[in-house]
């Protein structure tokens, strides 16, 4: 026996390998926590550079839309509702377009290619770089829905939402834009989720001789109910962050008004226009912005995993 | 006879409900792809006719310039080098986290929060990587004394690509078989050994997909780069222009996409159609690869 | 003298080992000598505990999440599960085959040479694999295509093929879990011939569930079973109801349950 063994020479690890071992671990252990780091990183940076700012206006910088770096005056009101009210309008119009998509995908309506080849262009849609969206909003849409937008106004002038003279960019476009980028999230993650439902569910419903609308609506989609909310937070949340369409196509003001014919500001816009040139108290007021922002979007986005574990707990 | 019968009924309200939901939803389906269809036509028809060898070979004009904008070969070197900086960043660390995920924690508590970090990072606008890469690297010169730079742009953009890098690599290794490891290790090989050798080329090609998608999203990224990248005029020449402003073709279509002028409208034409048709292409090619390897499995 | 024959006879002695997952205890209170040069068999109803104990005698068990040992297992005289241990030492020396056929996605050579070129191996890789082939069984069957993938085999020769990879590492002793469960009577069979030539080098533990293979191969056999916890919630733990040589344990049982067991009245 002991002769043979000598044939192989590492039975016993040596310290090369062990050290190597141990090494590798640590190594995998201290890159995973560069998430931890970077994740606690930014939120103290851009905390702390927006301290000066919310020392000196404090809360009244959510509700004042004055941003003017003469009389170093600022608040952010203004991009704060431009938005909220573009990722919540953006949402809504995604949410039916996008899960009826997903249930014309996952049911078997249409041959099973048909279904494959929409479900590869939505996804395909989510590659598109979203500055390629603005720039096709700005030269494309924006002249195709101009005397929309006309006719919207004259007959809706005496709703707030559409009391402005229409004037080229506007935050209206904006929202339509952004439903273009939604769309491929909540269709996706609807599709994975209504994929997910067990069978024997949908089986029972027939079983006792619902129509096929019937079992989608008082089965399928209130089982899938928390997949899809989680998939339409997570949207939300990047509608709230999204920057470059919407900077190209809202039409950048600060001015605010309620209409959404009219031009609006987002603070991820706001960021885009001013942070390369602003200095001083500007800079700190952009990074209180930012953490409002931040702010927003991580809340969403919490809420949204909790969802989806709630989701996952379910049916697994 | 009895009164009712199980014949199809065309005009029964239950049917008539079905029938229509179901155009409505078709309709749907053709309006989620309608904008694909058109945003890819368009770019195609406007940014086609643009394609010629100076579009490759020159540098943009500044704006004014009423006849020739030049052409984009800063921007599609600058475009190549701020993504391979931030691959470079972003594939390492996101591979090691991933592998420490997957193999070595075991669910615990340090795992899930890990987990639930990257996930939240997954959802920090892109912006605010820009906003945080400004305040920790230009705006203190800490990188030689350098501003704006290339090298800062792309390690604001290796933020955006770490969270997909960790994930599609924990993933990836979470569907290797368990049964593999313990041959490996039954055999008395070591814990790096197993995942170097035998759990690491199992999955590597999920992982290898993953990953090249990831790199293709992140190469149409612009808002973490107008204020760490900037933009430049000029050829890329050397090693050390890596320390200064490096134009990108997303940072060229946003900028040229607002001048008033035409050619320089153009000029942002031609860079979406080489950056988009670049991007599917990618993306047609690693979804193709990724369902031979699922077909693969089933076998 | 005759207490200090028997020391040198075993090869692994577990020492009051109970073995938990998380807060249940799996098994209990095991105490047991492997003898070397010897096939034992563990035999038992399921979910008793014998793959259980079976993975704690090469320390596999670390691999599972929050699965504890108490007790000591040793090994040529070393508690294995001592802090100085280093467990995949452990694994070098004491191989494992497992219910379902694991070959690497690699060609039929590589499987084999593999592990051998871990545990630094300086002979000749040619011959080495061909003689692991022709140990396991299996040369005959594959020696025209080392070259393709260890999946392009039968269950039952990817499983020979699983052996012979063990074997090329020479442990000191070889763990089988049932190596037998996915196979047909004839590649069964070859590997039980197989089990007999390893004997003259190796000691080798198996747990199995069919008695006559227990019978046609082991020299030992432990007899596992189960009961309900004393505080009678339900759950159960297992412990070494009797050990013995194979011939004992088959014709002249000591227990009643042990009895019934072989019989087939339960399990
Ligand atoms: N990884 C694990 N985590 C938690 N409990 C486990 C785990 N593996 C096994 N168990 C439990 O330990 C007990 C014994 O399992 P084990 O696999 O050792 O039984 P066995 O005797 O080998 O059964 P079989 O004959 O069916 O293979 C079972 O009750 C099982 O549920
Ligand atoms: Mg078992």
């Amino acid at each position: 026996m002991e002769e043979k063994l000598t044939l192989f020479k590492n039975r016993k690890r040596f310290g090369i390998e062990k050290n190597i071992d141990i090494i590798f671990k640590n190594t995998a252990l201290v890159l995973s926590s560069f998430v931890a780091i970077i994740l606690l990183g930014i939120i103290l940076v851009v905390f702390f550079q927006s301290f000066e700012s919310f020392s000196k206006y404090g809360l009244k910088f959510l509700f004042t839309s004055e941003w003017n770096p003469v009389k170093d005056e600022y608040g952010a009101f203004a991009a704060i509702y431009g938005t909220v009210i573009t990722s919540l309008f953006s949402i809504f119009i995604t949410i039916p377009l996008g899960v009826g998509t997903a249930i014309f995908i996952t049911e078997d309506f249409a041959p099973k290619i048909i279904r494959e080849i929409i479900g590869s262009f939505v996804e395909l849609l989510a590659a598109i770089p979203s500055v390629v969206l603005g720039l096709w909003a700005i030269f494309v849409m924006e002249p195709f829905f101009r005397g929309f937008f006309a006719l919207l106004h004259s007959w809706f002038s005496w709703i707030p939402l559409f009391s402005s003279e229409p004037t080229g960019r506007n935050s209206l476009l904006a929202i339509l834009i952004l439903v273009v980028m939604l769309l491929p999230i909540v269709t996706s993650i609807s599709r994975d989720t209504l994929n997910q439902v067990p069978k024997k569910l949908r089986n029972a419903a027939y079983g006792i001789g619902a129509s096929r609308w019937k079992t989608i609506f008082s089965v399928i989609l209130p089982a899938a109910l928390s997949g899809i909310m989680a998939g339409v937070l997570l949207a939300l949340g990047r509608a709230m962050g999204e920057t470059m369409a919407v900077t190209m196509i809202i039409g950048n003001s600060n001015a605010f008004s309620w209409s959404l014919l009219s031009p609006g500001y987002t603070i991820s816009s706001m960021l885009a226009n001013q942070f390369g040139e602003a200095d001083g108290t500007q800079v700190s007021s952009l990074f209180y912005a930012a953490f409002i922002l931040m702010i927003l979007s991580l809340l969403v986005n919490i809420f949204a995993q909790f969802l989806v574990k709630r989701f996952s707990l379910k049916y697994r | 006879m009895q009164n009712h019968n199980l014949f199809y009924q065309n005009k029964s309200s239950r049917n008539i409900t079905d029938i229509f939901l179901t155009s409505i939803s078709f309709l749907f389906a053709l309006f989620a792809i309608l904008p694909l269809i058109l945003v890819v036509s368009y770019i195609l028809f406007k940014g086609g006719s643009q394609i010629s060898l100076d579009l490759f070979t020159l540098e943009p004009n500044p704006p004014g310039d009423e006849f020739s904008a030049g052409g984009i070969n800063p921007a599609l070197v600058g475009t190549l080098i701020i993504t391979s900086i931030a691959s470079l960043i972003a594939i390492p660390i996101g591979m090691g986290g991933g592998i420490y995920l997957a193999e070595y924690s075991k669910g615990g508590l340090f795992a899930r929060f890990i987990r639930f970090g990257v996930n939240v990072l997954a959802g920090v606008p892109s912006i605010i990587a820009g906003v945080f890469i400004y305040a920790l690297i230009v705006s203190t010169k800490i990188i030689f004394g350098s501003t704006y730079s290339g090298l800062a742009g792309g390690i604001a953009l290796s933020i955006l690509m770490l969270p997909s890098v960790i994930k599609t690599t924990d993933e990836g290794l979470k569907l290797v078989p368990n049964e593999l490891r313990q041959a490996s290790l039954g055999i008395g090989a070591s814990m790096y050994t197993t995942i170097l050798r035998i759990t690491l080329p199992a999955a590597f090609r999920s992982i290898a997909t993953g990953v090249v998608l990831g790199i293709a999203r992140a190469a149409g990224e612009t808002a973490p780069l107008i204020f760490t990248a900037l933009f430049s005029y000029y050829y890329v020449s050397g090693f050390e222009d890596l320390f200064y402003e490096m134009g990108s073709l997303s940072v060229l279509i946003y900028n040229f996409a607002l001048e008033p002028y035409d050619v320089q409208n153009k000029l942002a034409w031609a860079a979406s159609f080489i950056l988009v048709l670049s991007i599917l292409f990618v993306n047609i090619f690693a979804r193709i690869l990724a369902n031979i390897t699922t077909k693969e499995k089933r076998i | 003298m005759i207490k200090n024959k028997k020391q040198k006879n075993k090869i692994i002695s577990l020492d009051n080992v109970s073995i938990s997952y998380g807060s249940f205890e799996v098994v209990k209170n095991i105490f047991c000598d492997f003898k070397k040069g010897c096939i034992t068999s563990l035999i038992g109803p399921s979910g008793c505990g014998k793959s259980t104990v079976l993975r704690s005698l090469n320390r596999m068990n670390d691999l599972i999440p929050n699965c504890s040992l108490k007790g000591t297992v040793m090994f040529d005289g070393i508690n294995i599960y001592d802090k100085k241990i280093d467990p995949v030492e452990v694994r070098r020396r004491i191989g494992m085959v497992f219910q379902q056929p694991n070959p690497f996605p690699k060609s039929i050579y590589e499987n084999i040479a593999f592990g051998a070129r871990i545990n630094g191996y300086v002979g000749n890789m040619d011959e080495l694999v061909e003689n692991s082939l022709i140990k396991a069984a299996l040369w005959d069957e594959c020696k025209d295509k080392l070259g393709d993938s260890g999946y392009s085999l039968s269950g039952g020769q990817q499983q020979r093929l699983c052996i012979a990879r063990t074997i090329a590492i020479e442990p000191q002793v070889i763990l089988m879990d049932e190596p037998c469960s996915a196979l047909d009577p004839i590649s069964t069979l070859k590997i039980e011939e197989t089990m007999h030539e390893l004997k003259k080098n190796f000691t080798i533990i198996i747990v199995t569930h069919n008695m006559q293979q227990a019978l046609r191969v082991s020299d030992m056999t432990a007899f596992f079973n189960a009961v309900e916890y004393e505080d009678g919630d339900g759950g159960k733990v297992g412990y070494l109801a009797e050990y013995g040589s194979t011939s004992k344990i088959f014709n002249s049982p000591k227990e009643k349950t042990t009895q019934e067991y072989i019989s087939g009245k339960f399990g």
